[in-house]
C-alpha cells in the first residue's frame, strides 16, 4: 500500500440493537481503513452488518433501540463517536455524504428537487447566494445526466423516476466535494439497465469529486466492476479483507468462496451450483467461535472453529481473513469442484 | 357440468416429456386507468400486448425483462388470476382461455405457481401444515392423504416433518420459499410457473432453491416457466430463454442463442449491463450503456417500442412494429429491424 | 414474545382491564355487595348525602345510588357488548362484501356508511329509537345500528389489504373458493384490528346508551341504567350533586377502561409491530 496516512479508520466498532427477542448484535468488532480516493466495496448477505456499520460511523441508527458498544473511528484527528450532533451534522454531506437504496424516501416529496440540492450547499455555505446555489445546482444536474437539467431543477420527486431520483441523490450528495462518499445499496432498487447508467454517473461523479467510497453491496458483480479492495462480512464481523482481485481469484474464507462459487454464472452454464448449506446465523445467539462454523466444510469436527473467535491474519500482502484454517482452502475448493463437476479455481493464486 | 368434466380430462392427461404442455397465443392483457368520481376509464396500460410461446413437458422457458415488461402479469394472466384482455392460452392442447372456475378448478391441480415474496406468500395465520395442505383440503384429498402427504412434502423439500407444526414467521426467508414449494408441488402438478421466485433471497440461499428446483424438475418431469430478472440464474435454469421490453417479445431462443448470440439490441444491452462478479472483466466488456427510461406502458412509442432507446433505431422502427421472426439466419426469432449478431457477445461461448 | 406477553406489560391495558374485572364481578354479585334493593321506592329515606349506610346516598325516590350503579352495571355493560355484537354482525359482513367484491357493491355499501358517518352517532340511535320505541331491545339495535358503519369501513379497509396479498393470490391458484379465502385467508388476518375497534367501541355503545337514557329513551324505569340515573339526578344536580356525579363517574370510568384496553391490545397485536420482530 501506499504510505499515505489513511482517511478515515474505523476500530473495534460494535454496534447492538434492543429487540424484544433479545439484544441483536448488528457489528461485532469491526475495523477498517479507508484511503483517499479509493473505492472500498463492503459485501455481505442480508444480516451481515454491512449496512448497519457503515451507518453507525455518522450515528444514522436509531438509539434506542441502537447502541454503539464501543469502538472509534477517526476521521481527520477526530473520533466521529465523540461527536455531538450537531457537530456530526456539520459534517454529514460536506465531509461524509450518502447515497442511499432507496430515493425516494431520502428526497423530501413536497420539495422542488433543485432546492433541496441548493440546500444542501446553502446548509454549510451560508454566504451562497440563492443565484449562485442554483446555478451550480443546475450544473450538478448536468454532471449526473440529467436532461433538460433546468426544467427538472423545478421539478418535484414524484416526477422523476428512479433512475433520475438517483441521480439527484449523487448530485446532492457530490454538491460539497466531500473527501468520502458513502453509497449504501445505491442501485438495488432499479433495473439493470438502468443500474448501469447509475454506476457509471457514480463512478464519474466520485471521480470528480476526487472523493473516497465506500460502496455497501450484497452484489459480487458490483463490487468486481467498481471497488478497489473489498471487505466481506458475515454475522456482523469481517472475515476477509483485500485488494478485490486476490481476494476475487485468491478466496482465502470459506465463506467468501462459497458465495462466490454459488453465484450462477452469466457466461458459462453450470449442472449444479455450489452451495452454502444451512441458514444464516441468528444475531441474538450467534453461534460461538467463528460464526460461520456451522455452515462452513473447513471445520470438520475441529474444535477451535468452535471457540474460538479467528482473528483477522495477514495471508498474502494486504490480504487479510478470519479463518483458523486457510492453508486447507486450495484443497477445500478442489474438494468442491471435484464435487458438482467445475472448476472453480480462478486463475492466478 | 360436462364442461368441468372435460376440464378434469385435459387434466388428467399426462404429458411424455417434450410434448407441448402450454401455448400462449397472441395473449394481451390490458389494464384500464380510471380517473375522476365517476371512475371513468382515461387510458390503458399494455401491460402485456401480443405475446406468443409455448413451453413443453420437462422443459424450462425462462422470461426476462425489466420491471414493467409484463412478465409477471404474463405468469398472473397464465394463471388466470388475472383476465386476459385478448388472445388464447392453450394448456395440453385445450383453449382455457374461457374457462369457468369450476372448470379451472381440475387444471389449476396441474399448473401451480411459486410466488417472489416468501413473506407475503405464506398466510401468516396459518401452521406449515395446513398451508402445504391447503390445496389438498381444497380438492377433497386430505382425507385419503393428508398429514402423510405434507410430511412428504416437507421432506422432498429439504424441511423435516416437524416443521409442520411451525408458523412461517419462524423460519428464514429461504425456508420460507421451500415451503412454497411443496405447496406448489402438493397435487403434483406437470407445470409450474415461477414468478421471481429466488430474487428475494440472499446470494448463498440462492443457490440452495435453485438447486433444489433443478432436482425436482428432474424428479417429477416438472415444466416451469421461470420468470427472473436476474439474467445469471434464468441462464442456469433455463433451456430457451425469452426476453421481454415494454409489453412485448423482443427475442426467444435457447439459452446458447440469447446468451452467446443475441440479435435483438435490447438483448444486447440487458446482458452487456449485468456486472460480472469477474474483477477482470472491468474494462474488457464492450458495455452498452442504454440512454433513458423505460416509457410508459399507457403510452409506448409506435413501431418498435425500444425505438427510444435504441441506438439503431431509424424512421422505418417508428412506423413499423417489428415482427418476431427469425431474420438473415440467425436461427432464432428477434423482433428487431436490423437484428444481427453483436460484435463481442458477452458469452464467451464454453461448451456446456 | 407473544401478544399475551406484550399485553401483559402495559401498564394501561392492565389498569384497564383490572378495572373491567371489578365492574364484572360486582355486576355480577351485585345482590351480595349490597343489602338494599335497586328498586324499591323508601321515600322516608329520599335525598340522603353519602353516609356509612349509603355510601353513595340516595335518589328522590330513597334508592341506595350505589346499588343501582351496581345493579346498572348489569344492564350498561350488557346493551354496551350487545349492541357491539349487533353493529359487527351486520358491519363485518358488509365491509368484506364490500371490499372483496368491490365495483357497485362496493359503491353501494360505501355510499351508505357515507350517511351514516354524517350523522353523530347519538343522533343516529336517536331517530333509530323514536321509530322503534323505547325498551332494552331497541336500545341494543338502535345503538348497535349506530355503529355499524365503523365495522364497515374498518373492515372493508383491513380486506382491501389483505386481499393483495401474495398468500390470496397462492390460495386462488390452488382453487380456492371465495368463502374458504375469505374465511381462512382474509377474515383470519383481519381479526387484530377488528378485535381493538370492537373493544373501543364497547366505550362508545355505552356512552351512546347512557345518553339515550339520559335523555328518557332508554331502558324504562325502574330498571337502574347509569344514564337514565343521570338524567333523574339532573333535577337535583344544584341541591344534591351526589344524584349524577357518581353514575356519572361511573360511565367514565367504564369508558375510560375500554379505551385503555383497547389501546394497549392494538399494541398488542398490531402486526406492523410483529413485522419489526421478524
Amino acid at each position: 500500500m501506499s504510505a499515505t496516512e489513511p482517511l478515515l479508520e474505523v476500530d473495534g466498532l460494535s454496534v447492538e440493537f434492543d429487540t424484544p427477542e433479545g439484544v441483536v448484535k448488528a457489528v461485532r468488532d469491526v475495523s477498517w481503513n479507508l484511503m483517499p480516493g479509493e473505492t472500498l466495496g463492503i459485501v455481505g448477505e442480508s444480516g451481515s452488518g454491512k449496512s448497519v456499520s457503515v451507518m453507525s460511523l455518522m450515528k444514522l441508527i436509531p438509539t434506542p433501540p441502537g447502541r454503539i458498544v464501543a469502538g472509534e473511528v477517526r476521521f481527520r484527528d477526530r473520533d466521529l463517536l465523540k461527536l455531538s450532533r450537531f457537530q456530526l451534522r456539520k459534517l454529514r454531506g460536506k465531509d461524509l455524504a450518502m447515497v442511499f437504496q432507496d430515493p425516494m424516501s431520502s428526497l423530501n416529496p413536497v420539495q422542488t428537487v433543485g432546492r433541496q440540492i441548493a440546500e444542501a450547499m446553502t446548509v454549510h455555505d451560508s454566504k451562497l447566494s440563492d443565484n449562485e446555489a442554483r446555478r451550480r445546482s443546475i450544473e450538478l444536474l448536468e454532471v449526473v445526466g440529467v436532461p433538460q437539467a433546468d426544467v427538472r431543477f423545478k421539478q418535484y420527486p414524484h416526477q422523476f423516476s428512479g433512475g433520475m431520483r438517483q441521480r439527484a441523490m449523487i448530485a446532492m450528495a457530490i454538491a460539497n466535494r466531500p473527501p468520502i462518499l458513502i453509497a449504501d445499496e445505491p442501485t438495488t432498487a432499479l433495473d439493470v439497465t438502468i443500474q448501469a447508467q447509475v454506476m457509471e454517473v457514480l463512478k464519474d461523479a466520485q471521480k470528480k469529486a476526487g472523493a473516497a467510497m465506500v460502496l455497501i453491496t450484497h452484489d459480487l458483480g458490483l463490487i468486481a466492476e467498481m471497488a478497489d479492495r473489498v471487505i466481506v462480512m458475515y454475522g456482523g464481523r469481517v472475515v476477509e479483507v483485500g485488494d478485490v482481485r486476490t481476494v476475487f481469484h485468491n478466496p482465502q474464507h470459506p465463506y467468501t468462496f462459497g458465495l462466490m462459487a454459488s453465484l450462477p454464472r452469466l457466461d458459462t452454464q453450470t449442472e449444479t451450483l455450489p452451495t452454502i448449506p444451512g441458514q444464516p446465523p441468528s444475531l441474538i445467539t450467534p453461534p460461538t467461535g467463528c460464526a460461520f462454523h456451522p455452515r462452513c466444510r473447513l471445520k470438520r469436527d475441529r474444535l477451535d472453529c468452535e471457540q474460538d473467535v479467528p482473528p483477522l491474519r495477514e495471508v498474502t500482502t494486504e490480504h487479510f481473513s478470519a479463518c483458523h484454517h486457510t492453508d486447507e482452502m486450495d484443497q477445500l475448493i478442489e474438494e468442491v469442484s471435484a464435487e458438482v463437476g467445475t472448476d472453480l479455481t480462478r486463475g492466478e493464486s | 357440468m360436462s364442461g368441468v368434466a372435460a376440464a378434469e380430462e385435459v387434466a388428467n392427461v399426462r404429458l411424455e416429456r417434450g410434448q407441448e404442455i402450454l401455448r400462449v397465443e397472441d395473449l394481451k392483457t390490458h389494464f384500464p386507468i380510471r380517473s375522476g368520481l365517476l371512475r371513468r376509464q382515461v387510458g390503458t396500460v399494455q401491460a402485456v400486448d401480443g405475446v406468443s410461446f409455448s413451453l413443453a413437458a420437462g422443459e424450462t422457458l425462462g422470461l426476462v425483462g425489466e420491471s414493467g415488461c409484463g412478465k409477471s402479469t404474463i405468469a398472473r394472466t397464465v394463471m388466470r388470476l388475472t383476465e386476459p384482455t385478448d388472445g388464447r392460452i392453450l394448456f395440453k392442447g385445450e383453449d382455457i382461455t374461457g374457462f369457468s372456475r369450476s372448470q379451472m378448478r381440475p387444471i389449476r391441480q396441474q399448473m401451480q405457481i411459486i410466488f417472489q415474496d416468501p413473506y407475503s406468500s405464506l398466510n401468516p395465520r396459518m401452521s406449515v401444515e395446513d398451508i402445504v395442505g391447503e390445496p389438498l383440503r381444497v380438492h377433497d384429498m386430505w382425507k385419503e392423504q393428508g398429514h402423510a402427504r405434507v410430511a412428504e412434502l416437507l421432506d422432498i423439500v429439504g424441511l423435516s416433518p416437524e416443521h409442520g407444526k411451525r408458523f412461517p414467521h419462524e423460519f428464514s426467508g429461504g425456508q420460507r420459499q421451500r415451503i412454497g414449494v411443496a405447496r406448489a408441488l402438493a397435487l403434483n402438478p406437470q407445470l409450474i410457473i415461477l414468478d421471481e421466485p429466488v430474487s428475494a433471497l440472499d446470494v448463498s440461499i440462492q443457490a440452495q432453491i435453485v438447486n433444489l428446483l433443478k432436482r425436482l424438475q428432474d424428479e417429477f418431469d416438472l415444466a416451469y416457466l421461470f420468470i427472473a430478472h436476474d439474467l445469471s440464474v434464468v441462464r442456469h435454469i433455463s433451456d430457451r430463454v425469452a426476453v421481454m421490453y415494454l409489453g412485448k417479445m423482443a427475442e426467444i431462443g435457447d439459452h446458447h442463442d440469447i446468451y452467446e448470440r443475441p440479435t435483438h439490441p435490447y438483448t444486447q444491452a440487458l446482458l452487456s449491463a449485468v456486472p460480472l462478479p469477474d474483477p477482470d472483466a472491468r474494462g474488457q466488456r464492450g458495455r452498452i450503456v442504454l440512454e433513458g427510461d423505460v416509457p410508459s406502458p399507457s403510452n409506448p412509442p409506435s413501431g418498435c417500442r425500444f425505438r427510444t432507446r435504441c441506438w439503431k433505431a431509424e424512421d422505418r422502427c417508428a412506423e413499423e412494429v417489428p415482427e418476431l421472426i427469425d431474420r438473415f439466419g440467425h436461427g432464432h426469432p428477434s423482433a428487431c429491424h436490423f437484428a444481427e449478431l453483436a460484435p463481442d457477445s458477452v458469452g464467451s461461448g464454453d461448451a456446456d | 414474545m407473544d401478544s399475551w406477553a406484550r399485553f401483559r406489560t402495559h401498564k394501561p391495558a392492565m389498569l384497564g382491564a383490572a378495572i373491567l374485572v371489578l365492574y364484572t364481578l360486582l355486576a355480577i354479585f351485585a345482590p351480595w355487595v349490597t343489602p338494599h334493593d335497586p328498586v324499591q321506592q323508601q321515600l322516608v329515606q329520599s335525598l340522603q348525602t353519602p353516609s356509612a349506610e349509603f355510601w353513595l346516598g340516595t335518589d328522590h325516590l330513597g334508592r341506595d345510588v350505589l346499588t343501582r350503579i351496581l345493579y346498572g352495571t348489569r344492564i350498561s355493560l350488557f346493551i354496551g357488548i350487545a349492541a357491539v355484537v349487533v353493529g359487527m354482525g351486520i358491519g363485518i359482513p358488509l365491509g368484506v362484501v364490500s371490499g372483496f367484491y368491490g365495483r357497485a357493491t362496493d359503491m353501494v355499501i360505501q355510499r351508505i356508511a357515507d350517511i351514516m358517518f354524517s350523522f353523530p352517532s347519538i343522533l343516529l340511535a336517536l331517530a333509530l329509537v323514536a321509530v322503534l320505541g323505547v325498551g332494552l331491545n331497541n336500545v341494543i339495535i338502535a345503538v348497535g345500528v349506530a355503529i355499524i358503519p365503523i365495522f364497515i369501513r374498518l373492515v372493508r379497509g383491513q380486506v382491501l389489504a389483505v386481499r393483495e396479498e401474495a398468500y390470496v393470490d397462492a390460495a386462488r391458484a390452488i382453487g380456492a373458493s371465495d368463502l374458504r379465502i375469505l374465511v381462512r385467508h382474509v377474515l383470519a388476518n383481519s381479526w387484530a384490528p377488528i378485535i381493538v375497534q370492537a373493544t373501543i367501541s364497547i366505550g362508545i355503545t355505552i356512552l351512546v346508551a347512557a345518553g339515550l337514557g339520559f335523555l328518557g329513551l332508554g331502558v324504562p324505569s325502574p330498571t337502574p341504567e347509569w344514564g337514565a340515573m343521570l338524567g333523574e339526578g339532573r333535577n337535583y344536580i344544584y341541591s344534591h350533586p351526589h344524584m349524577s356525579t357518581f353514575p356519572g363517574l361511573a360511565i367514565f370510568l367504564a369508558v375510560i377502561a375500554f379505551n385503555l384496553m383497547g389501546d394497549g391490545l392494538r399494541d398488542a397485536l398490531d402486526p406492523r409491530l410483529r413485522a419489526l420482530e421478524a
